[in-house]
């Protein structure tokens, strides 16, 4: 398959100092990158630098048009915004230029009922929520979906709903998905390629397979299976 | 001089502008710099005073003087927008009452009142408060998702910095166009007080944006007509109002 993007020598500082350094890799097209790395290795650095919001050095080339669907671990914005999920979805179609009946589809294939467009977000829970900024993501065909720890606020069940319902997305679809998550169940499962980074380095760029117990505790510093992230002292 | 109808027309449209800015205001967390920004244009009417020119022209150079320094403040620095505009604000006063030496000029640059407008001032509240209202509906896709969200701003390809520039843009035209009624001390009060009481009334985004809208027309002819029947002074009476219509409005129950 052919990369769709091709980040060279990405350097992201912020007041001088590195957070990423140097990291050169391709991201191919339908596949599923995964990134993984201990807290503060620059994992959520590199999607805002892929989303083009912070400045770095180096260079990230796109093959054909950069259309991102992007889901964040969290949103900042205020619980008590009287906004719903269907007014940010018309917003978005405002913006890209899209139909009633895209957004049709995209709540269609969320599964996201009459209720969940039309309560306000901060009293939607964590998963519906999370569902909503899926369909935001997915509307207007993205051909890259990032994904930043999308279930970091959901139960275990609703985690393996929402990866279910991505991944049945993403082959429909055919889009290309780079995934951060501490989850290495979810990376076993899912990825299909895995881009380790450790303090702003690149330890591992590997195909999902040769992901060993000892390549993770060199990327963690600590002893770590497949099954979980365990710091000494947790 | 311009029959007072005019004038009436433009107060009902400035006020329409501020009561729609000040919704959007209030959901990006940036209500407050309503009323701080009017005050930056203080300085602007001092120096309308000395150089006896018009006291929009001298308010609107400071007021976009203001503009352009508080997104360069905020770019450069590591203050908040808040911050930049507390700055602002801090200096602008002291500048102002500075230059203006007379009592009646500064009453009536801290103020307002309802005067007959000139035809040049009538035409130019009437287009900033126009490109105001349509710039808003221009831009309501791109503000709901850059307040919502920056990072998801900026997966949708929107500029998120130029996106708040314009809206700061837009915050002080709708300042601007107040500021003949109003005067610098309350120019803000019509974009805080009728979006503050529809928020009281509403969750649905489009009744928000309405209700704002119109509470902040019916503060203002509610003012004009009181000040004119009761001899009140006519921009704090506008104020009151606006203030009795958010009280009313906690009255209900949520």
């Amino acid at each position: 398959m052919p990369d769709i993007a091709t980040i060279s020598h990405l350097t992201v500082s912020y007041e001088g100092t590195p957070v990423l350094k140097d990291l050169s890799f391709a991201i191919e097209a339908g596949s599923t990158l995964a990134i993984v790395g201990p807290n503060g290795s620059g994992k959520s650095t590199l999607l805002r630098a892929l989303l083009g919001m912070i400045p770095y050095e180096g260079t990230i080339t796109w093959a054909g048009p950069r259309a991102i669907g992007y889901v964040p671990q969290k949103i900042d914005a205020d619980r008590r915004l009287p906004v719903n999920v269907r007014n940010l979805l018309a917003a978005k179609a405002g913006v890209l230029a899209l139909t009633a009946s895209d957004i049709d589809k995209v709540i269609g294939a969320v599964g996201l009922d009459a209720r969940v467009l039309d309560t306000p977000v901060g009293q939607l829970s964590g998963g519906e929520f999370q569902r909503g900024l899926l369909a935001f993501a997915i509307l207007g065909h993205p051909r890259l979906l990032l994904l930043d720890e999308p279930t970091a606020s959901i139960d275990h069940m609703g985690q393996d709903h929402l990866y279910e319902m991505i991944h049945r997305l993403q082959e429909d679809a055919g889009m290309t998905v780079v995934l951060v998550s501490h989850d290495l169940n979810v990376v076993q499962r899912y990825a299909t390629r895995v881009l380790g980074v450790s303090t702003g380095e690149i330890a591992v760029a590997t195909p999902r397979d040769p992901l060993t117990t000892e390549v993770l505790e060199g990327l963690y510093g600590w002893p770590t299976s497949r099954t979980g992230v365990a710091p000494p002292n947790a | 001089m311009l029959s007072p109808a005019y004038s009436i027309l433009l107060a009902m449209v400035a006020a329409a502008a501020a009561g729609l800015v000040g919704a959007f205001a209030l959901m990006k967390r940036t209500i407050l710099a309503g009323d701080v920004m009017s005050h930056i244009a203080i300085p602007g009417l001092g120096l309308a005073v000395v150089w006896k020119i018009n006291p929009l022209v001298g308010g609107g150079l400071t007021l976009l003087l203001g503009i352009v320094l508080i997104a360069r403040i905020e770019h450069r620095t590591r203050l908040s927008t808040e911050a930049a505009i507390g700055v602002m604000f801090a200096s602008s006063v002291a500048i102002g009452a500075l230059l203006i030496h007379s009592n009646e000029a500064l009453i009536d640059a801290l103020f307002g009142g309802f005067g007959q407008l000139s035809a040049g001032e009538f035409a130019f509240g009437m287009v900033a408060s126009l490109v105001v209202i349509v710039a808003i509906w221009v831009m309501r896709n791109t503000l709901i998702i850059a307040l919502f969200s920056p990072e998801l701003a900026a997966s949708t390809g929107i500029v998120v910095n130029r996106a708040d520039l314009y809206f700061l843009l837009i915050f002080g035209l709708s300042i601007l166009s107040s500021l003949r009624f109003l005067g610098a001390l309350l120019a803000g009060s019509l974009i805080i007080l009728p979006a503050s009481a529809a928020r009281q009334l509403t969750d649905t985004l489009g009744r928000f944006l309405a209700v704002s809208t119109i509470l902040s027309v019916l503060a203002m002819a509610a003012g004009l007509w009181l000040s004119a029947r009761y001899a009140l002074a006519f921009g704090p009476t506008v104020v009151v109002v606006a203030s009795g219509l958010f009280v009313l409005s906690l009255l209900r129950r949520r």
